[in-house]
């Protein structure tokens, strides 16, 4: 018997703004984030909330978490003084390459010094890919197991299954859990350029015939999850459930997803399987839906073999249709898209689609955000994430009280 | 390298890496102490890289060990400078 898990507090930076409502809002009325092929995250300035000191001794990406988790924490209520004994409180943050910035920085230093020398003292606390898991724990007095995620796109969301177990499993009693991704740089743009993942046109289109690639973004999202009897019992204001986590891998290559979604498809049971749930049940399906040729056709294939006859029916969209695709922050910004889309009752929409493509007839909300049917019950959603490497990350929630 | 350097300069180069670590200009006197500061082994290890590239200094990690005061930095690069 596991115990069950809510959320309690939820925070983000994204291309839309700097707050999870700023994020889920704007994305309702269809805004984008993206401008001229890349989604930034321009309306963050690191100094606003953090102080000089720590915004020195943090790459972007761990400052993007660092602001995404005090929000999340604020939202929860934790204030002064956490609700919880801190060694029971874990903290997992998920990342595709971590301080990249730096490296590219402190390694253009070191070419200027001869390659010997010029490089700052503070250059592995920045780079390493732990620092933001690190930080939020040192920040908040978090002294449970502690540690990042690497697993690429999916890196978000897996953290967010990682920390649903520890307190599933009683190795914690509430978790601080998410990702974060600042590789809008000079090597990380060309790079994804030069392998043809991103998209030539800079327009982000998941799953309509004219998608050729991904448009690269910036961001984190940060979730607080506590167990239920213990959230229910100081009163806490719960956003949703986080019901199941479902991985696995594709063992198909390294940059392509497997053509028959079998991966994807079994996490996606597994998901369910862990929250107790049927295919039937999913009123709402927030994709992975990068706009690349390979994974919105793959996506569908996995879809149609979970939900069967129902697969048209079941309104799928993504939220990298506006604010891109933010790599490892991705899963965890999603799961907070979508668990407020679940306890708002809405299906927010794929931007961008104008032409189906063949064997893509899904339901994607194209353009337009769409009431959810509640039918007198908490509306069930997954969140798909799927990474480079093959890794199938599914994450299943249910909207709040 | 710098053929003479002044006290002052030591004085005015090491509050000015100081205050650029994140600590407030009127908080860095001579005599405030670097716990008090909140100045911590990675501070002190920026400062020793920043001495040895404009002065030519070394700190060892005995050196900083001892190390409790603005002043006692100033006073250890300047002997050595």
């Amino acid at each position: 018997m596991t115990r069950k898990v809510a959320i309690t507090g939820v925070g983000v930076v994204s291309p839309l703004g700097v707050g999870a409502r700023s994020l889920i809002d704007r994305w309702t009325a269809g805004e984008s984030g993206i401008v001229d092929g890349l989604a930034p995250a321009t309306e963050f300035e690191p100094t606003d909330h953090l102080t000089r000191r720590e915004a020195r001794r943090s790459d972007r990406f761990t400052q993007f978490a660092a602001v995404a988790a005090q929000e999340a924490i604020d939202a929860a209520g934790w204030g002064e003084e956490m609700p919880y004994d801190p060694n029971e409180v874990g903290c997992v943050i998920g990342t595709g390459i971590g301080g990249i910035s730096t490296i590219e920085e402190q390694h253009t230093l070191l070419q200027q010094n001869g390659g010997e020398g010029g490089v700052s003292p503070l250059c592995v606390p920045q780079m390493m890919a732990n620092a933001a898991a690190g930080q939020l724990a040192i920040r908040h007095g978090l002294k449970g197991e502690c540690y990042g995620t690497v697993s690429a796109c999916a890196a978000g969301a897996q953290a967010v299954g990682a920390g649903l177990r520890m307190v599933q499993h009683g190795d914690a009693d509430a978790c601080v859990v998410g990702g974060t991704e600042a590789a809008i740089t000079p090597l990380a743009t060309t790079a994804f350029r030069e392998m043809g993942a991103t998209s030539k046109e800079g327009i982000s289109r998941p799953f309509d015939r004219l998608r050729d690639g991904f448009v690269m973004g910036e961001g984190s999202g940060v979730l607080v999850l506590e167990e239920v009897s213990a959230a229910e019992a100081r009163g806490a204001s719960i956003l949703g459930y986080m019901t199941g986590y479902g991985a696995t891998a594709d063992a198909h290559h390294l940059t392509a997803p497997d053509p028959d979604g079998d991966g994807a498809s079994r996490a996606i049971e597994r998901a369910l399987a862990d929250a107790g749930r049927e295919p039937g049940e999913i009123d709402y399906v927030n994709a992975h839906g990068t706009s690349t040729p390979l994974n919105d056709r793959s996506e569908t294939e996995a879809l149609k073999r979970v939900l069967g006859e129902r697969a048209g029916s079941v309104p799928i969209s993504s939220l990298k249709s506006s604010i891109g695709h933010l790599l490892g922050a991705a899963g965890a910004v999603e799961a907070v898209a979508t668990v407020l889309a679940l306890g708002d009752g809405v299906a927010p929409p794929t931007l961008n689609y104008s032409e189906p493509d063949e064997g893509l007839d899904l339901d994607y909300v194209p353009n337009k955000s769409r009431t959810l049917e509640r039918n007198g019950r908490p509306l069930v959603g997954i969140s798909n994430s799927f990474g480079f490497g093959g890794h199938n990350v599914v994450l299943c929630m249910e909207g709040g009280p | 390298m710098p053929e003479t350097v002044t006290k002052e300069q030591i004085q005015t180069r090491v509050i000015d890496a100081l205050v650029e670590f994140g600590e407030e200009r009127e908080d860095v006197s001579l005599e405030a102490k670097f716990e008090d500061l909140d100045v911590d082994s990675l501070d002190l290890v920026e400062l020793a890289q920043i001495v040895e590239d404009e002065y030519g200094v070394e700190l060892s990690d005995s050196d900083m060990d001892k190390l409790e005061t603005v002043g006692d930095v100033v006073d250890l690069i300047a002997g050595r400078a």
